[in-house]
């Protein structure tokens, strides 16, 4: 059931036969009599470079190998991890997790995936695009990065630096039933973060690119022009008087927002009633404007993948919020089985999931907000994914009919979440790219401030 | 017999692979170069972790990992050179070493060292194997017990969810100045949490502990101790009202919520913040940064405690470092690298998450001294205001000196008397500003039950913190009701 296209590039990847220790797990666990199990391996590479104040600072090589295997026997589990891909430290591995199942409680859920769900097909996605640099040449990227930055305005006084990330690696995934994929994939960045300084007041913004084709990344020197930018629209920043008032999350909050909805959506906190989103299927969880949807096929996308972590296939998309009404949780097979339920293919998370939008541009968006807060950055972790309470450290702007009129920091949001998302009014569709999740501004018609 | 710690790295790390000590004059030599450098240093390591944990009253996962590498620097000036390798014989150390070696270095002055010198460290904890010392069905005993103890306390506990972890760790540090430094370090932690249920409202409780000891620390009781106040916690939680908004008097009670100073302060004293100028207290050593009831310490000397550490990462001993006295700044944490470009002493703050990361300057136990107030005048001395005594995670951005963090259990002030339960409240404020806003410090201090983690750079480390009952005259606190 390999996919041959994705072989052939991961063999190219790296020079350690992933497939080979896969098929010793498989084999050894079961000499040791175990019913079911599951080996996840992976090999990776990578260089990581920074520079600060225009000289060379940090230079690190990665280099990291790790072999996961879980094996199940009278649905009790057990699993042990090791970095040590020879044979025997494969077996070592294997024993250590076969003895911890015979301690493990039994479980009838517990499992591989059913066999009929494993996927068919490998699909080539388009994940592996090696960056060919040398030290020097990512040193004179990062140098360049920089240079835009410190360059870009005189309030800039200091800098954190720029890193260039380089990653290419090799992952195989094998099970009992006859599964087994091999997929070669690679991730780079530059990434920028620089101090401004007004008075004694000091401070610090960053930005960052990352794709897993290089040629895809934005330009260096724009990448530290947009880190000197915000910045400096930083400087000055001061606390507001607590108040209710409509708030408008950036693009790269707002995503925070449906991450939290994804993790009160995980079988594993719904199963143990320890979800805000319990019970809630086939209810409007959003406004009828918002449909939340994951792409796992996307070709060249951070999170794509044809099989789900347990082997299962995804499917080419996947409508979890519909015109605002939940479709379903999230789930493995393991909590899938907890809740009387099919897997959907997420164990290991849900892939390249796309908020839709009401069609304004950010500018609009701010228009809409009229006069309220705009929030750039969340700071804390004030959430309570059992009632939905939300609470966090904010920093951003003061908008005043639709104008931005001065930064802000020192407050906090706070609301409900179950609340907050019934209460979206509008949803940009200046997205944000990068990463997992792609939403663009989102804007909630009030929630409370506190400041001074 | 007994092994000393150095007989303990060599066999776990050394003599495995046949590493002799020629071969670690070779491997230095690279590292220092022709040219020369200021300093190289190696860091093996050995960590076995296990892990299991409950949820519908079955420890239904269990998880074993053995991790070990070293991780190869050189510091020239302010540039390092890191790579790290997983396989410990000597090509595979030696290639490591190349690619240390061809990053482009000039000036200093460190050469491989002629003679080694062995330092054992004197011990603050067993040198025991936590996951070796106590069987794999008393080990789900412990968590079948969390599990029975919550249950039975009280009827409204709808599920419990508890975690049992060990890590038996071996390191040896081997530096150009011709050191080689050994230390083992248990350290295990368990944790119950539990979802309470009445009337359909739901709420969550949590309570852990641990250390750097065997197993055999958690008994019964302290089991029923983590269970029953996790439950109580929860329960509390059930009558919470919304929290208040807006800025009022803060008492924060003693042992964990000293969350505050490791996000107030701490980071910000962190050396390399403090060399590079980019951390709100920059500069600052000698000023006023805090009320003068203040003395601040970062201490990694204490006996068996989370945070604590017989010595950092770079082989230096840990120290009882005065941050803030009296509310005047003192010094900062430093690591080899930050220190010496500063022209600064080390502290034995140098820490790392493992072989595959760099060392940078870290937190230990930091703790505020004991004042002199009752914590009950404390409570009577404000007129509305919030007492919070339970925490969850924190935030700070070192350069504008903006902190957050986010209460778990607190309750409303009302004339000097603790009335109703709010729901989790975030607190935000300016570190040196809001420290020099405490007005009264009791006489109560108490370190945390050892369950914290500190993120910084992608890197975790286990810390502790601490702190006696503390007011705060003006906080913004994040509720919802005006």
């Amino acid at each position: 059931m390999s996919d041959q296209i994705a072989v052939k590039s991961a063999s190219q990847a790296t020079g350690i036969d992933l497939v080979r220790a896969a098929q010793i797990a498989l084999d050894y666990a079961a000499k040791c009599g175990v019913d079911q199990s599951e080996v996840s391996l992976h090999h990776g590479t990578g260089v990581s470079v920074t520079a600060r104040q225009q000289d060379l600072e940090t230079v690190e090589k990665h280099n990291d190998a790790q072999i996961v295997v879980s094996v199940y026997r009278d649905h009790k589990t057990g699993s042990a991890s090791s970095a040590d891909l020879s044979e025997a430290g494969i077996q070592a591995a294997v024993d250590a997790a076969v003895s911890i199942a015979r301690f493990t409680g039994s479980d009838p859920c517990l499992g591989l995936a059913d066999a009929d769900r494993m996927a068919k097909n490998g699909i080539d996605l388009d994940l592996y695009h090696p960056w060919k640099l040398d030290v020097a040449e990512m040193a004179d990227i990062a140098l360049a990065c920089e240079a835009a930055a410190l360059n870009a305005d005189a309030a800039i006084s200091n800098s954190e630096g720029a890193t260039v990330n380089s990653y290419s690696g090799q992952a195989v995934y094998a099970n009992s039933h006859g599964f087994l994929s091999d997929t070669a994939g690679s991730q780079h960045s530059i990434s920028c973060s620089v101090i401004g300084q007004r008075g004694d007041a000091m401070q610090r913004d960053y930005w960052y690119d990352s794709n897993r084709n290089p040629t895809l990344l934005q330009a260096a020197e724009e990448i530290g022009l947009n880190a000197a930018k915000r910045t400096v629209s930083r400087l000055g920043a001061r606390q507001i008087g607590s108040r209710q008032a409509p708030v408008m999350f950036d693009p790269m909050t707002a995503k925070s927002l449906f991450s939290h909805l994804i993790g009160a959506l995980k079988g594993g906190a719904i199963y143990k009633k320890a979800s805000f989103m319990l019970d809630r299927v086939e209810q409007q969880i959003l406004p009828e404007f918002i449909s939340v949807t994951e792409y796992p096929h996307e070709r060249g996308a951070s999170g794509s993948a044809y099989h789900d972590g347990e082997g299962v296939a995804t499917p080419a998309q996947r409508v979890l919020v519909d015109q605002g009404v939940l479709q379903g949780y999230v789930l493995g097979s393991y909590t899938a089985r907890k809740l009387g339920l099919a897997s959907t293919a997420n164990a290991g998370g849900v892939r390249n999931l796309k908020i839709s939008n009401t069609g304004q541009s950010f500018e609009q968006l701010l228009r809409e907000l009229g006069t309220g807060l705009l929030v750039t950055e969340l700071i804390g972790s004030g959430i309570n994914m059992v009632t939905g309470d939300y609470s966090r450290g904010a920093a951003g702007f003061w908008v005043e009919n639709g104008e931005i009129q001065y930064p802000v920091e020192e407050i906090t949001i706070a609301g409900n979440l179950l609340d907050m998302y019934q209460k979206i009014v509008a949803a940009g569709s200046d997205y944000d790219r990068r990463g997992n999740t792609e939403s663009g501004s989102i804007v909630i018609e009030s929630m409370t401030i506190a400041g001074s | 017999m007994k092994q000393d710690h150095f007989g303990i790295a060599q066999a776990t790390l050394l003599e495995p692979t046949g590493l002799s000590a020629s071969d670690l004059d070779a491997v230095m030599h690279k590292l220092t170069g022709v040219g020369g450098c200021d300093f190289a240093d190696m860091y093996f390591q050995y960590a076995k972790q296990e892990s299991w944990s409950l949820d519908e009253g079955v420890v239904k996962t269990g998880s074993f990992t053995i991790d070990q590498g070293v991780g190869l620097r050189s510091v020239c000036g302010e540039k390092t050179a890191f790579a790290y390798s997983e396989d410990l014989h000597v090509p595979a150390i030696l290639a490591a070493a190349d690619v240390v070696q061809a990053i482009g270095r000039q000036g200093g002055g460190a050469q491989a060292p002629r003679q080694w010198q062995t330092r054992s460290p004197s011990a603050l904890y067993p040198q025991q194997d936590p996951i070796a010392g106590l069987g794999d069905a008393e080990k789900v005993a412990i968590l079948e017990a969390a599990d029975k103890a919550a249950r039975s306390h009280d009827s409204r506990v709808v599920e419990v969810m508890a975690s049992l972890a060990g890590v038996y760790e071996v390191v040896l540090i081997v530096t150009s100045d011709g050191r080689q430094v050994p230390d083992v370090r248990p350290l295990i932690r368990l944790n119950v949490s539990v979802i309470v249920e009445q009337n359909g409202k739901r709420e969550r409780g949590s309570m852990g502990g641990g250390g750097r000891f065997g197993f055999d620390y958690f008994d019964q009781q302290t089991i029923e101790h983590y269970a029953h106040e996790a439950v109580r916690q929860a329960l509390v939680s059930l009558e919470a009202i919304d929290s208040p908004a807006g800025t009022m008097p803060v008492v924060l009670g003693p042992g964990w919520p000293g969350i505050l100073l490791h996000e107030a302060v701490g980071h910000g004293l962190e050396g390399d913040f403090n060399r590079k100028g980019t951390s709100a207290f920059s500069g600052r050593i000698g000023q006023r940064v805090a009320s003068e009831l203040c003395t601040v310490v970062d201490d990694g000397t204490i006996a068996e405690r989370r945070g604590s550490l017989s010595v950092d990462d770079e082989g230096n001993e840990t120290q009882n470092t005065v941050l803030i006295e009296k509310g005047i700044l003192k010094g900062y944490m430093q690591d080899e690298h930050n220190a010496r470009l500063m022209g600064m002493s080390v502290t034995g703050n140098g820490r790392r998450e493992s072989f595959a990361h760099l060392p940078m300057p870290r937190m230990t136990n930091t703790y505020m001294h004991n004042g002199e107030s009752d914590p009950e005048e404390i409570i009577r001395s404000v007129k509305k205001g919030l007492y919070a005594v339970n925490f969850g995670g924190g935030q700070v951005d070192i350069t504008s000196g903006k902190f957050v963090f986010s209460s778990s259990e607190a309750y409303l002030i009302e004339d000097g008397k603790i009335t109703a339960p709010v729901k989790g409240a975030t607190l935000i404020g300016n570190g040196p500003e809001a420290m020099q806003t405490i007005s009264m410090v009791g006489n109560d201090m108490s370190l945390d039950s050892g369950v914290g983690v500190c993120g910084k750079d992608g890197q975790s480390v286990p810390v502790g913190v601490g702190q006696p009952t503390l007011k705060m005259d003006a906080l913004t606190v994040g509720g919802v009701q005006l």
